[in-house]
C-alpha cells in the first residue's frame, strides 16, 4: 500500500518538480537580492553564475575534491558579483532604467562568448557527489535521489541563511537600510556604496550555488547552461513581486512542479510555455506581484 | 544656559556653493559649540537646507571649508559624520518604511565596533554580543523619548509626532556631540511642540544643537544664537532679542527694500 503511494506517478512528479523548483527559487532569490539593493534587473545573473562555476569546477582537472571546487565556484561568484557592481553597474546609477538592462544583456553575451573561448562549448559532465539514482520503495523508484535530496537541502539552507542574515544581523539591517533610503543610511554612518557591492557579491554567490547544482549531473556545464533556469527564475521573481525573497522561492517551486507535471502528462515541449502563461496570469491578477505588500513598484 | 566650550564642534568658513550658474550660498560662516543651540533661519529659498547639506557632505563647497574642529576633521563625507560624533535628522522623518521602529533606531547605531561581515554571517560571539547591546541601547533610546511601546510597529502604523521622536531617538543612539535638526517643529501640534522644545533644551546639556526652523514662535525662545540667511548670505547673527530688532532681518522677512 505505502509502496504504491511512494511509487505513484503523482508523487514522483511532485518530488521531481520540487527538486527543480528549489533551484529556480535560488535563481529568483539572487535576482530579488540585486533588485532590492540596486533596482537593477540583472539579465547576466545566470551567465555570471555559470562563469563562476567554470572557474571552480575546472579545478577538478587539478584533482581537487568536488566540495572544494564547489566552494571555489561560490567564492568566484562572490568576487565576480562585487567586481561587476563596482566596474559595470556603479557608473549607471541615476541614469535611465534601460541603461543597466542593455549593459547586462551585453555582459551576458560577453561572458558566454568568453566561457566558450576558454573552456569550449562542449558540455562538461561533473560527477555528482551523491548518487542520482532514485530511492527505491519496495523495488519501485520514488522520484527522489540522494543527490536531489542534497539539492533541496542545499537550496533551502542557502535561502534560510540569506533570510537570517537580512532579518537578524546588523549587516542585514545595513543592507536593508541602504536599499530603502541610501541618503538616510549614509547619515547614520553606513558605507552605502560598499554595501551595494556586497549585495551584488552575495547575490552572485547565491546564483553560483544554483549553477553548481545545475551543472552537476545530467545537464552538464556549458556556456548557456543557465539560460533555461534563468528564464524560469526570472518569471518566479516577477510573480513573487521582485521585492519578496520568500515569494520568489515559493513561485520558483510552483513553476518547477507545474513544469514537471506538464512534462510528464503532456509534452516536454510545452513546459517552456508554462512559466510564461503563469507569469501572464499572475500579472493580470496582481500586477504588483503576488507577495508584495505595497501596490507601487518602480519599474 | 550651560557653559559653552571654546573649540567649536562645527564651523563653516567662508563657504560658497554654486549649482550651475546659481549661487546658493555665498561666503557663509558660522559655528556651533557644545552647550549651545544655534538656529538657522531665513525666508524660503534663503539657503538654510543647502547650508545643512554642505555641512553634511551631501553637497561639496565650491569654495571655503566645513570644519569639525573638535573632531579634528574637515569636509567630511555623509557616512563619516557618525564617526565624527555628528547626527542629523531630516525634514519629515526619513524612517525606513519596511523596518520596525526598533530596527530603525538600531540602524542608527553604526559606530560601535563588531558586527562586521564575517561575524554577522557566521554569528560569532563578538557580533552577536554587540547586536544584543545595540538592541538594548535602541530600546533605551526609545524609552528616553517615551516611545518604547511602539518598538515593534512599522513607521506606517504610528502617528506623525511619534515618528519624529523615533527619528530623534535614532539620531541620539550614538551619543553624538553635535545634533543637526532639520525642521524639528514641522507637523507637530501645540503640546508636541512644547515637548520637543523641552527635549532640545535637554540635549544642550550634553551636546551642541543646530536647527533649521520656520516656526518662529518655536525657535525664538529656544535658541542661544540665531544665524539669519537671505539669498545665500548671512545677513545677521545674534540672540533672539537682537535679531528681532535687526532692520536687515525685518526687511528680508517683510520683503521691504532698503
Amino acid at each position: 500500500m505505502i509502496a504504491s503511494i511512494f511509487a505513484s506517478r503523482i508523487l514522483n512528479d511532485l518530488l521531481g518538480g520540487i527538486t527543480a523548483g528549489v533551484v529556480i527559487g535560488l535563481v529568483a532569490l539572487s535576482l530579488v537580492l540585486i533588485w532590492q539593493s540596486t533596482h537593477v534587473l540583472n539579465f547576466a545573473q545566470g551567465a555570471m553564475a555559470m562563469f563562476a562555476t567554470y572557474i571552480g569546477m575546472t579545478q577538478l582537472d587539478h584533482h581537487l575534491n568536488y566540495w572544494v571546487c564547489a566552494l571555489i565556484s561560490v567564492a568566484a561568484g562572490f568576487v565576480l558579483g562585487g567586481a561587476t557592481e563596482r566596474v559595470l553597474v556603479r557608473p549607471l546609477y541615476g541614469k535611465a532604467d534601460i541603461n543597466p538592462i542593455v549593459v547586462m544583456v551585453g555582459f551576458l553575451s560577453l561572458l558566454e562568448a568568453i566561457a566558450a573561448a576558454i573552456w569550449s562549448g562542449t558540455p562538461r559532465f561533473i560527477d555528482p557527489p551523491f548518487s542520482s539514482i532514485f530511492f527505491q520503495s519496495d523495488g519501485a523508484p520514488t522520484g527522489l535521489s540522494p543527490f536531489a535530496l542534497f539539492q533541496i537541502i542545499a537550496a533551502i539552507s542557502v535561502m534560510a541563511a540569506t533570510a537570517l542574515l537580512f532579518r537578524f544581523t546588523k549587516l542585514g539591517l545595513q543592507l536593508r537600510a541602504s536599499a530603502l533610503a541610501p541618503e538616510v543610511a549614509r547619515l547614520l554612518g553606513v558605507r552605502v556604496n560598499r554595501l551595494l557591492t556586497l549585495g551584488w557579491a552575495l547575490s552572485t554567490a547565491v546564483g553560483a550555488v544554483a549553477a553548481v547544482i545545475i551543472s552537476t549531473g545530467d545537464t552538464g556545464l556549458y556556456p548557456a547552461n543557465m539560460e533555461t533556469v534563468f528564464i524560469a527564475g526570472f518569471i518566479a521573481a516577477a510573480i513573487g513581486g521582485l521585492e519578496s525573497p520568500g515569494g520568489a522561492l515559493l513561485a520558483g517551486v510552483v513553476i518547477g512542479v507545474v513544469m514537471q507535471f506538464v512534462n510528464d502528462y503532456f509534452n516536454s515541449g510545452y513546459a517552456g510555455f508554462v512559466g510564461v502563461i503563469l507569469l501572464i496570469v499572475s500579472l493580470l491578477i496582481r500586477p504588483q506581484g503576488l507577495f508584495t505588500k505595497n501596490a507601487q513598484r518602480r519599474v | 544656559m550651560s557653559e559653552v566650550s571654546t573649540t567649536p564642534l562645527l564651523s563653516l568658513e567662508n563657504v560658497r556653493v554654486e549649482f550651475g550658474g546659481l549661487v546658493a550660498l555665498n561666503d557663509v560662516s558660522f559655528s556651533v559649540s557644545r552647550g549651545e543651540i544655534v538656529g538657522l533661519i531665513g525666508p524660503n529659498g534663503a539657503g538654510k537646507t543647502t547650508a545643512f547639506n554642505v555641512a553634511c557632505g551631501f553637497v561639496s563647497p565650491t569654495a571655503g571649508n566645513v570644519n569639525f574642529p573638535q573632531a579634528g576633521k574637515q569636509n567630511l563625507r555623509p557616512h563619516q559624520l557618525a564617526q565624527a560624533g555628528v547626527a542629523r535628522t531630516l525634514q519629515g522623518v526619513g524612517l525606513f518604511t519596511h523596518c520596525t521602529v526598533l530596527e530603525n533606531v538600531m540602524a542608527g547605531g553604526q559606530r560601535r565596533p563588531g558586527g562586521d561581515f564575517l561575524t554577522s554571517l557566521v554569528g560569532l560571539t563578538r557580533g552577536a554580543k554587540s547586536e544584543a547591546q545595540l538592541r538594548t541601547d535602541a530600546l533605551e533610546a526609545l524609552d528616553r523619548l517615551g516611545v518604547a511601546d511602539f518598538a515593534k510597529k512599522l513607521p506606517s502604523e504610528i502617528p506623525y509626532g511619534i515618528s519624529k521622536k523615533v527619528s530623534v531617538a535614532r539620531a541620539l543612539i550614538n551619543k553624538p556631540s553635535l545634533i543637526m535638526l532639520d525642521e524639528p517643529a514641522s507637523g507637530l501640534d501645540e503640546s508636541e511642540l512644547d515637548e520637543f522644545a523641552e527635549l532640545i533644551s535637554e540635549m544642550r546639556k550634553s551636546m551642541g544643537v543646530v536647527l533649521v526652523e520656520h516656526n518662529m514662535e518655536f525657535v525664538m525662545p529656544l535658541v542661544d544664537r540665531l544665524v539669519v540667511l537671505n539669498f545665500g548670505q548671512v545677513i545677521a547673527t545674534g540672540t533672539a532679542t537682537e535679531i528681532r530688532s535687526n532692520p536687515d532681518v525685518l526687511a528680508a522677512y517683510l520683503g521691504v527694500d532698503e
